[in-house]
């Protein structure tokens, strides 16, 4: 090798190595990166989607895998966190923005992380035998894990500004779920309303967390958490935390944002036991707890936080009660219970946290086993109206006792799970004094909690027991054991938690509950007895009354139904109306479909923003001295203005305008030739006889003439417009070029390195292919795309009714008799030899003088355009052997080999080698990559112009139309053919 | 000869915008080559004129002046690039009119065999 050339400049280069140096940081033992875990879902996503072709179970498995071993990673750096280390993993993305990939596991995270991961393994097991035949499994596993990523993202996250973008990523997969099921118009409203709300909150969220980072100066979670003081002493505190706030209490459904939950309750029930129980609502809990070292323990944070969530419990508590169908019933209950944990992350203290903690666990238990019965009894009985149900307790045995189980620890049972967690937030709301109201609080608590018992009796007493029904929609039974198992270790749980909640439970609630008061957590003591405290009383109080509600359930909901209620839907469907309206009404108005006006428009408006630019400026005097003008390029001008004049007055006369852009294209290159760049004058006059080619062939199928349709007052507007944008225009450029660089320009760089660095002494060829080659082969990636994308159309046309209008079309104007004239045709076959001949020499000679492998490829493409412009197109394709894609496929895959091969060398992509050789007999001659990377130019140029004329050519062929003879005319042919006639 | 390259910027640039502004598709084909065109040697301007000192390095003249090679370059992509354009608007145009039998630029309410 004799030399490298060019790094530096090349900015796409640049990021390549920027992106090699990241930085892993890891403390303690860590089996598996964080950045796996995140990970997995999302490259996992592809599977069931691809697998589903192999069978649901395929499809299926996968998913669990996937989820499997990132869970099994998770547990993996579990034992860690349990000893109070927080794992983390960092890599620095875009450190000059402050977004940087940066992820901590603490105990906070391994909670959440743990409930994702691990209720999502039960549902996706259930999800298994809840589809029916019918349901497109792949593509539901496949939103499943990009939500289930998106969520371990966000409860990972050591970044606000990632976070961020997991959280708008749950907004959207979760839209994907809710509306899974996109024949139902139910399932498409409550996903867009899903969307619509907590995209909204989602929004006011990021504008909370800049305010938060901005004042933190980092948004480092881990940083910003240390910054409590600082932050609530500044007067961006209560905005911040106003934003913040809402997109948490959005995504967390709290009053009075609790009205999409249940209408997302349209979606398959697995979907509502993960997101909507589990994980998805609780995103909001979740940025509470982290962000409750910083933000809580002010006034505001405790009347927000706190009312906001003792208002929701109630409400929600009290909605659910009269709920008829199960899931609104259970949706509504959710609505409560998170509630009940955004209250008690309001009160502010650690026993409250402790509290809100433990619960999030149990509201996950419980609750995922309750939606999951809920959806056995659905597929079983096939209805979900409670008032159709009850007496499924000998139909169905098991998923009777299941979901007796599940609502009793979620009516706050004894010595169910739900009892503990509710006993801790009955004890502090005891506590809790509102605006020196003591018993406010405590009251409203209990009243809740009395509803809450009330509804869990209720979905037992009028779902399960009664009579026996005679009129079910269908037979009910009980479902296979993989319907039954995920709740059913669920309910496990709730009874050990129960049972044993210092074994089960206290380390992770008391890792959990550091990390969110940010500070050792004092010995967490779970228990059943605690004596005779006010809780127990509130609680008893609280079952009793719940007992006497589901007696007068009958008449209450009666009354219930007879009473005025705001429809939150209604009102919700009535403000996007009148927000649709509104937008419809300016678009109309703005965007009335005619183009030309939106041209108008816009170059009015840059003609206005530039003009004031130039009135408000000042100018400096010339400092460069012109050029003579010679006569030659004083005659190319008269030219170039003559014939574009002519182009404006004659341009209704279709092919007399084609002529006259000829004769401009010509006098562009002749000035390109003139100004010393000849490598510019040798690309401009080929691909001027390539456009007119293609114009050529375009103008046969389109009208000859273009109609005088706008009227004069218009035209005098088009005419103003433009000549103001030609004035602005000439004038700007002019005085660029009376003026020396204002900085130091960078062409001496290329100028100094081209021959040393580069290898050749044709420097625009050598920044083509080497200093910036890099845009260079973005550039025949675009070329070929544009192509194929002429291609794909062609086919589209064609296949359409437009095939049958062109075989039956009439030329407008007499065809020659002579299609393929014999001196044109055999002129051109000498030719192609001789041009291809000509492209060979300039590629070969590009490095150093002007030509190259753009040059090269036009003028081979123009060697076979001729052959198929004087032999005809039938005759061109049967004598073609590759197609023209390939060509540009092996191109662009040439020159990305020719980049990666410089990786071998242990260099940055595309570095190119050269040497000098001398094989006898020929001159000393100078091999280089960067030649392959232009063979790689020059095929792609060739395939790319070739695919576009011979697109647009395919519409003039028609059957028959194809000679068996090599020329059209042959006076040899019909000398013979004459003397056959003559001798019969 | 910078008043010549500049007016004929101009005038370029008049011209084809002129024609991006007329209701059929073909004008607005020719107007954007125009255009280009105007671009190109705008960009290539940018670089400032020079007159026999093309960038080719002369090893046997230590002090030959060179013009600035980088917009060329640049230009020299953006011919090919402009033409790969031109391609795939004719081509729409095109399908456009087989398909409508309407080559007008602006969305109408009827559309039809009056071309």
């Amino acid at each position: 090798m004799a030399g490298i050339g060019a790094q530096g400049l090349d900015s796409g280069k640049n990021i390549l190595t920027h992106m090699g140096k990241f930085r892993i940081e890891r403390t303690g033992g860590i089996p598996l990166s964080l950045f796996l875990i995140v990970a997995l879902p999302f490259l996992g996503s592809v599977l069931p989607a691809l697998l589903i072709r192999a069978g649901r179970n395929s499809a299926y498995l996968s998913t669990a895998a996937v989820t499997l071993l990132a869970l099994v990673g998770l547990l993996l750096n579990a034992p860690a966190v349990m000893r109070g280390e927080t794992v983390t993993a960092r890599l620095d993305w875009l450190p000059g923005l402050g977004l940087n990939a940066n992820f901590f596991l603490d105990g906070l995270g391994l909670l959440f992380a743990g409930l994702i991961l691990g209720i999502g393994l039960l549902i996706i097991i259930y999800a298994r035998f809840y589809l029916s035949r019918e349901d497109p499994m792949g593509q539901f596993y496949s939103y499943l894990l990009l939500f289930q990523g998106a969520m371990v993202g966000i409860v990972l996250s050591d970044n606000v500004l990632l976070l961020l973008i997991f959280w708008e990523l749950t907004s959207l997969s979760s839209f994907l779920l809710i509306g899974y099921w996109r024949h139902l118009p139910e399932g498409r409203q409550g996903a867009r309303m899903a969307l619509a709300v907590t995209g909204a909150g989602g929004l006011a969220m990021i504008a909370g967390m800049l305010l938060l980072g901005h004042v933190a100066g980092s948004y480092d979670l881990t940083a910003i958490l240390d910054q409590r003081e600082a932050i609530q002493a500044s007067p961006l505190y209560l905005p911040a935390l106003v934003l913040i706030l809402l997109g948490c209490f959005t995504k967390s459904a709290q009053f009075p944002f609790h009205f999409w939950l249940p209408h997302a309750m349209a979606a398959p029930t697995p979907v509502s036991a993960y997101l909507h129980s589990a994980t998805m609502v609780k995103a909001g809990l979740f940025l509470m707890a982290r962000m409750w070292p910083v933000l809580s323990g002010t006034e505001a944070w405790f009347y927000l936080v706190g009312t906001t969530g003792l208002l929701t419990m109630l409400i929600g508590a009290v909605i659910a009660l009269f709920k008829d169908d199960l899931k609104a019933l259970l949706a509504f209950s959710t609505v409560s219970h998170l509630g009940l944990i955004t209250m008690l992350l309001g009160f502010g203290t650690k026993a409250a946290a402790i509290g809100a903690v433990f619960h999030i666990i149990n509201h996950a238990t419980f609750k995922a086993a309750l939606f999951m019965t809920a959806g056995i009894v659905d597929h079983a009985a096939h209805t979900r109206d409670i008032k159709r149900l009850g007496g499924l307790r000998k139909l169905m045995p098991t998923t009777f006792t299941l979901a007796t189980v599940a609502a009793l620890s979620m009516a706050g049972i004894p010595p169910l799970n739900g009892f503990l967690s509710k006993e801790m937030m009955l004890e502090e709301a005891a506590h809790t004094v509102w605006a020196d109201y003591g018993w406010l609080v405590p009251t409203l608590a209990t009243l809740a909690a009395l509803f809450s018992a009330a509804y869990s009796f209720r979905y037992v007493a009028h779902v399960f027991l009664g009579p026996v029904r005679d009129d079910y929609p269908t037979e009910p039974h009980d479902p296979g054991a993989g319907m039954w198992m995920p709740p059913a270790l669920l309910t496990l749980l709730v009874v050990l938690i129960g049972l044993f909640p210092m074994a089960m439970a206290s380390t992770l609630v008391e890792t959990a509950a550091g990390a969110v008061t940010g500070g050792q957590v004092q010995q967490v003591h779970l228990k059943l007895w605690h004596g005779m405290t006010p809780a127990l009383v509130m609680s008893i109080i609280a079952i009793a009354g719940g007992v006497v509600l589901l007696g007068a359930h009958g008449w209450l909901d009666r009354v219930w139904n007879a009473m005025p209620r705001p429809e939150a839907k209604e009102i919700f469907d009535a403000l996007v109306g009148a927000a649709t309206r509104a937008s419809r009404a300016v678009t109309d108005t703005l965007h009335d479909g005619s183009m030309t006006r939106y041209g108008a428009i816009l170059l009015a408006f840059v003609l206005a923003l530039t003009g004031y630019a130039w009135f408000s400026g000042t100018l400096a005097a010339p400092t460069r001295r012109t050029m003579e003008i010679a006569i030659i390029p004083l005659l190319g001008w008269i030219g170039v203005i003559l014939a574009t004049a002519l182009v404006v007055i004659f341009h209704r006369n279709r092919l007399v305008t084609l002529v006259l852009i000829g004769v401009v294209g010509l006098v562009v290159s002749l000035a390109f030739t003139y100004l010393s760049a000849p490598d510019l004058a040798l690309t401009q006059i080929s691909v001027e006889v390539v456009t007119v080619v293609l114009m050529l062939l375009a103008l046969n199928f389109l009208p000859r003439e273009t109609p005088l349709e706008s009227s004069p007052m218009r035209r005098m507007r088009d005419a103003a417009l433009s000549i103001a944008a030609g004035l602005g225009v000439g004038g700007l450029i002019y005085a660029l070029m009376v003026r020396d660089f204002a900085f130091p320009t960078i062409s001496d760089y290329h100028l100094a390195n081209s021959y040393s660095g580069g290898g050749g002494t044709n420097v625009v060829n050598v920044i083509l292919v080497d200093f910036r080659g890099y845009d260079t082969f973005g550039e025949i990636t675009v070329l070929g795309i544009a192509a194929i994308v002429i291609f794909a159309v062609t086919r589209a046309v064609l296949n359409s009714p437009v095939r049958a209008y062109l075989l039956n079309r009439k030329p407008s104007e007499p065809q020659s008799g002579d299609a393929h004239p014999m001196i044109m045709v055999v002129a051109t076959r000498m030719m192609m030899p001789v041009a291809l001949m000509v492209a060979t020499y300039i590629f070969l000679r590009g490095h150093n003088l002007p030509g190259g492998g753009f040059i090269a490829g036009l003028i081979a493409a123009i060697a076979l355009v001729m052959q198929y412009m004087a032999s005809g197109f039938s005759w061109a394709a049967e004598r073609l052997r590759f197609p023209y894609s390939a060509l540009i496929g092996s191109g662009v895959l040439v020159a990305a080999a020719t980049g990666i091969g410089s990786w071998l060398a242990g260099k940055p992509f595309l570095t190119s080698a050269f040497g000098y050789f001398h094989f006898p007999p020929l001159e000393k001659f100078e091999l280089a990559t960067a030649m392959l990377f232009d063979l790689g130019v020059f095929l792609a140029v060739v395939g790319a112009v070739l695919l576009a004329l011979e697109s647009l050519a395919r519409f003039a062929w028609r059957p028959g139309i194809a000679s068996e003879f090599p020329m059209d005319i042959n006076p040899a042919r019909e000398v013979e053919e004459t003397t056959a006639e003559e001798a019969r | 000869m910078e008043f010549l390259v500049a007016s004929g910027i101009g005038v370029l640039t008049a011209a084809g915008l002129y024609l991006i502004l007329r209701l059929r598709t073909f004008p607005v084909i020719v107007g954007l080559s125009l255009l280009s065109y105007a671009v190109n040697v705008f960009l290539f301007a940018s670089g400032r004129l020079a007159a026999n000192a093309p960038p080719i390095l002369n090893p046997y003249k230590a002090d030959a002046t060179y013009t600035d090679p980088l917009p060329q370059a640049l230009v020299l992509t953006a011919i090919v690039i402009s033409f790969g354009m031109t391609a795939v608007i004719v081509m729409i145009a095109l399908a456009a009119y087989l398909s409508e039998k309407d080559d007008r630029i602006d969305m109408t309410e009827e559309t039809g065999e009056d071309a």
